[in-house]
């Protein structure tokens, strides 16, 4: 059961970063990848939520939002890949950049949701 | 990074063109749909292999990530330098079975569980370990399949 709530979850978060990337990478000319910056926040976000319901949240809830949903939603892949790219094009600045603000952000924004939600159904 | 430029020779018009770029569209997500649900099967095999203890490192996150970095190093040397591969394999196997096996949320959640007064340093640890071991690894990734696979005289 478990299994198949993963698969599921991350079956539909997958496709949502792929469409995500491609709508956000449309709309901007900078060497910065916002697209994946964005999935990874919006993930770090929803996630951070979770987590902080506890056991106020199913385990199943969790399984398939979670693990499926948001594990899938988010990158390392991309963005580690994306980081080199940027250091072989010489773009340090950028990399740098793209490394700093994506884990502070990442972080912060699962340390607030956590503590909101946790607030609430605490 | 940059894609390919989106189809400008599709005159959206055309009623014949407008399915074939809808069929196009519905097979690239089937299989980033698919690909991304068996990456994440796998990550969670690894956890529940490798759980992590209260306080502990996480190390079925890290390998996870560090694992999908090296493979999209060696994928994207494949399609990009070696391969003239199939349209669907890049978004089957980067877009989805990496994307869906790496995480980001779950490294962000667990560092955040870490920033405890007793496991700040692991915490940080964990954060600059594993960005340092994924970079290593998709360059790593990029060096073997360089040195391993003959690559096609770029045209």
């Amino acid at each position: 059961m478990t299994v198949l709530l993963v698969f599921l979850g991350a079956a539909v978060g997958a496709p949502m970063r792929y469409l995500t990337d491609r709508a956000v990478q449309s709309r901007h000319q900078s060497l910065f990848p916002w697209g994946t910056f964005t999935v990874n926040l919006i993930g770090c976000v929803l996630l951070g939520g979770l987590a902080g319901a506890g056991t106020a949240l199913p385990a199943a809830v969790y399984s398939l939002l979670g693990t499926g949903f948001c594990g899938a939603l988010t990158t390392y892949s991309t963005f580690s890949y994306e980081t080199v790219r940027l250091v072989e094009r010489r773009a340090y600045f950028v990399a740098a950049a793209n490394v700093v603000v994506s884990i502070a952000a990442g972080v912060g924004a699962a340390a607030f949701a956590y503590e909101a939600v946790h607030a609430l159904a605490g | 990074m940059p894609e390919e430029p989106l189809d400008p020779d599709v005159d959206l018009r055309d009623p014949a063109q407008q399915r074939e770029l809808v069929r196009h569209h519905v097979s690239v997500l089937g299989v980033i749909a698919l690909g991304g649900g068996l990456g994440a099967l796998a990550r969670y095999g690894l956890a529940q292999a490798l759980p992590a203890e209260p306080g502990g490192f996480p190390w079925a996150t890290f390998w996870t990530n560090v694992a999908g970095c090296f493979l999209i190093g060696v994928l994207m040397v494949l399609v990009t330098e070696a391969w003239s591969a199939h349209r669907l394999v890049r978004p089957f196997l980067g877009v989805g079975v990496l994307g869906g096996f790496t995480t980001f949320s779950t490294y962000a959640v667990e560092a955040r569980n870490l920033l405890r007064p007793d496991t700040v340093p692991l915490a940080f640890a964990y954060l600059g370990g594993t960005l340092a071991a994924a970079l290593l690894a998709v360059l790593l990734g990029h060096a073997i399949t360089r040195k391993l696979v003959p690559v096609e005289v770029a045209v």
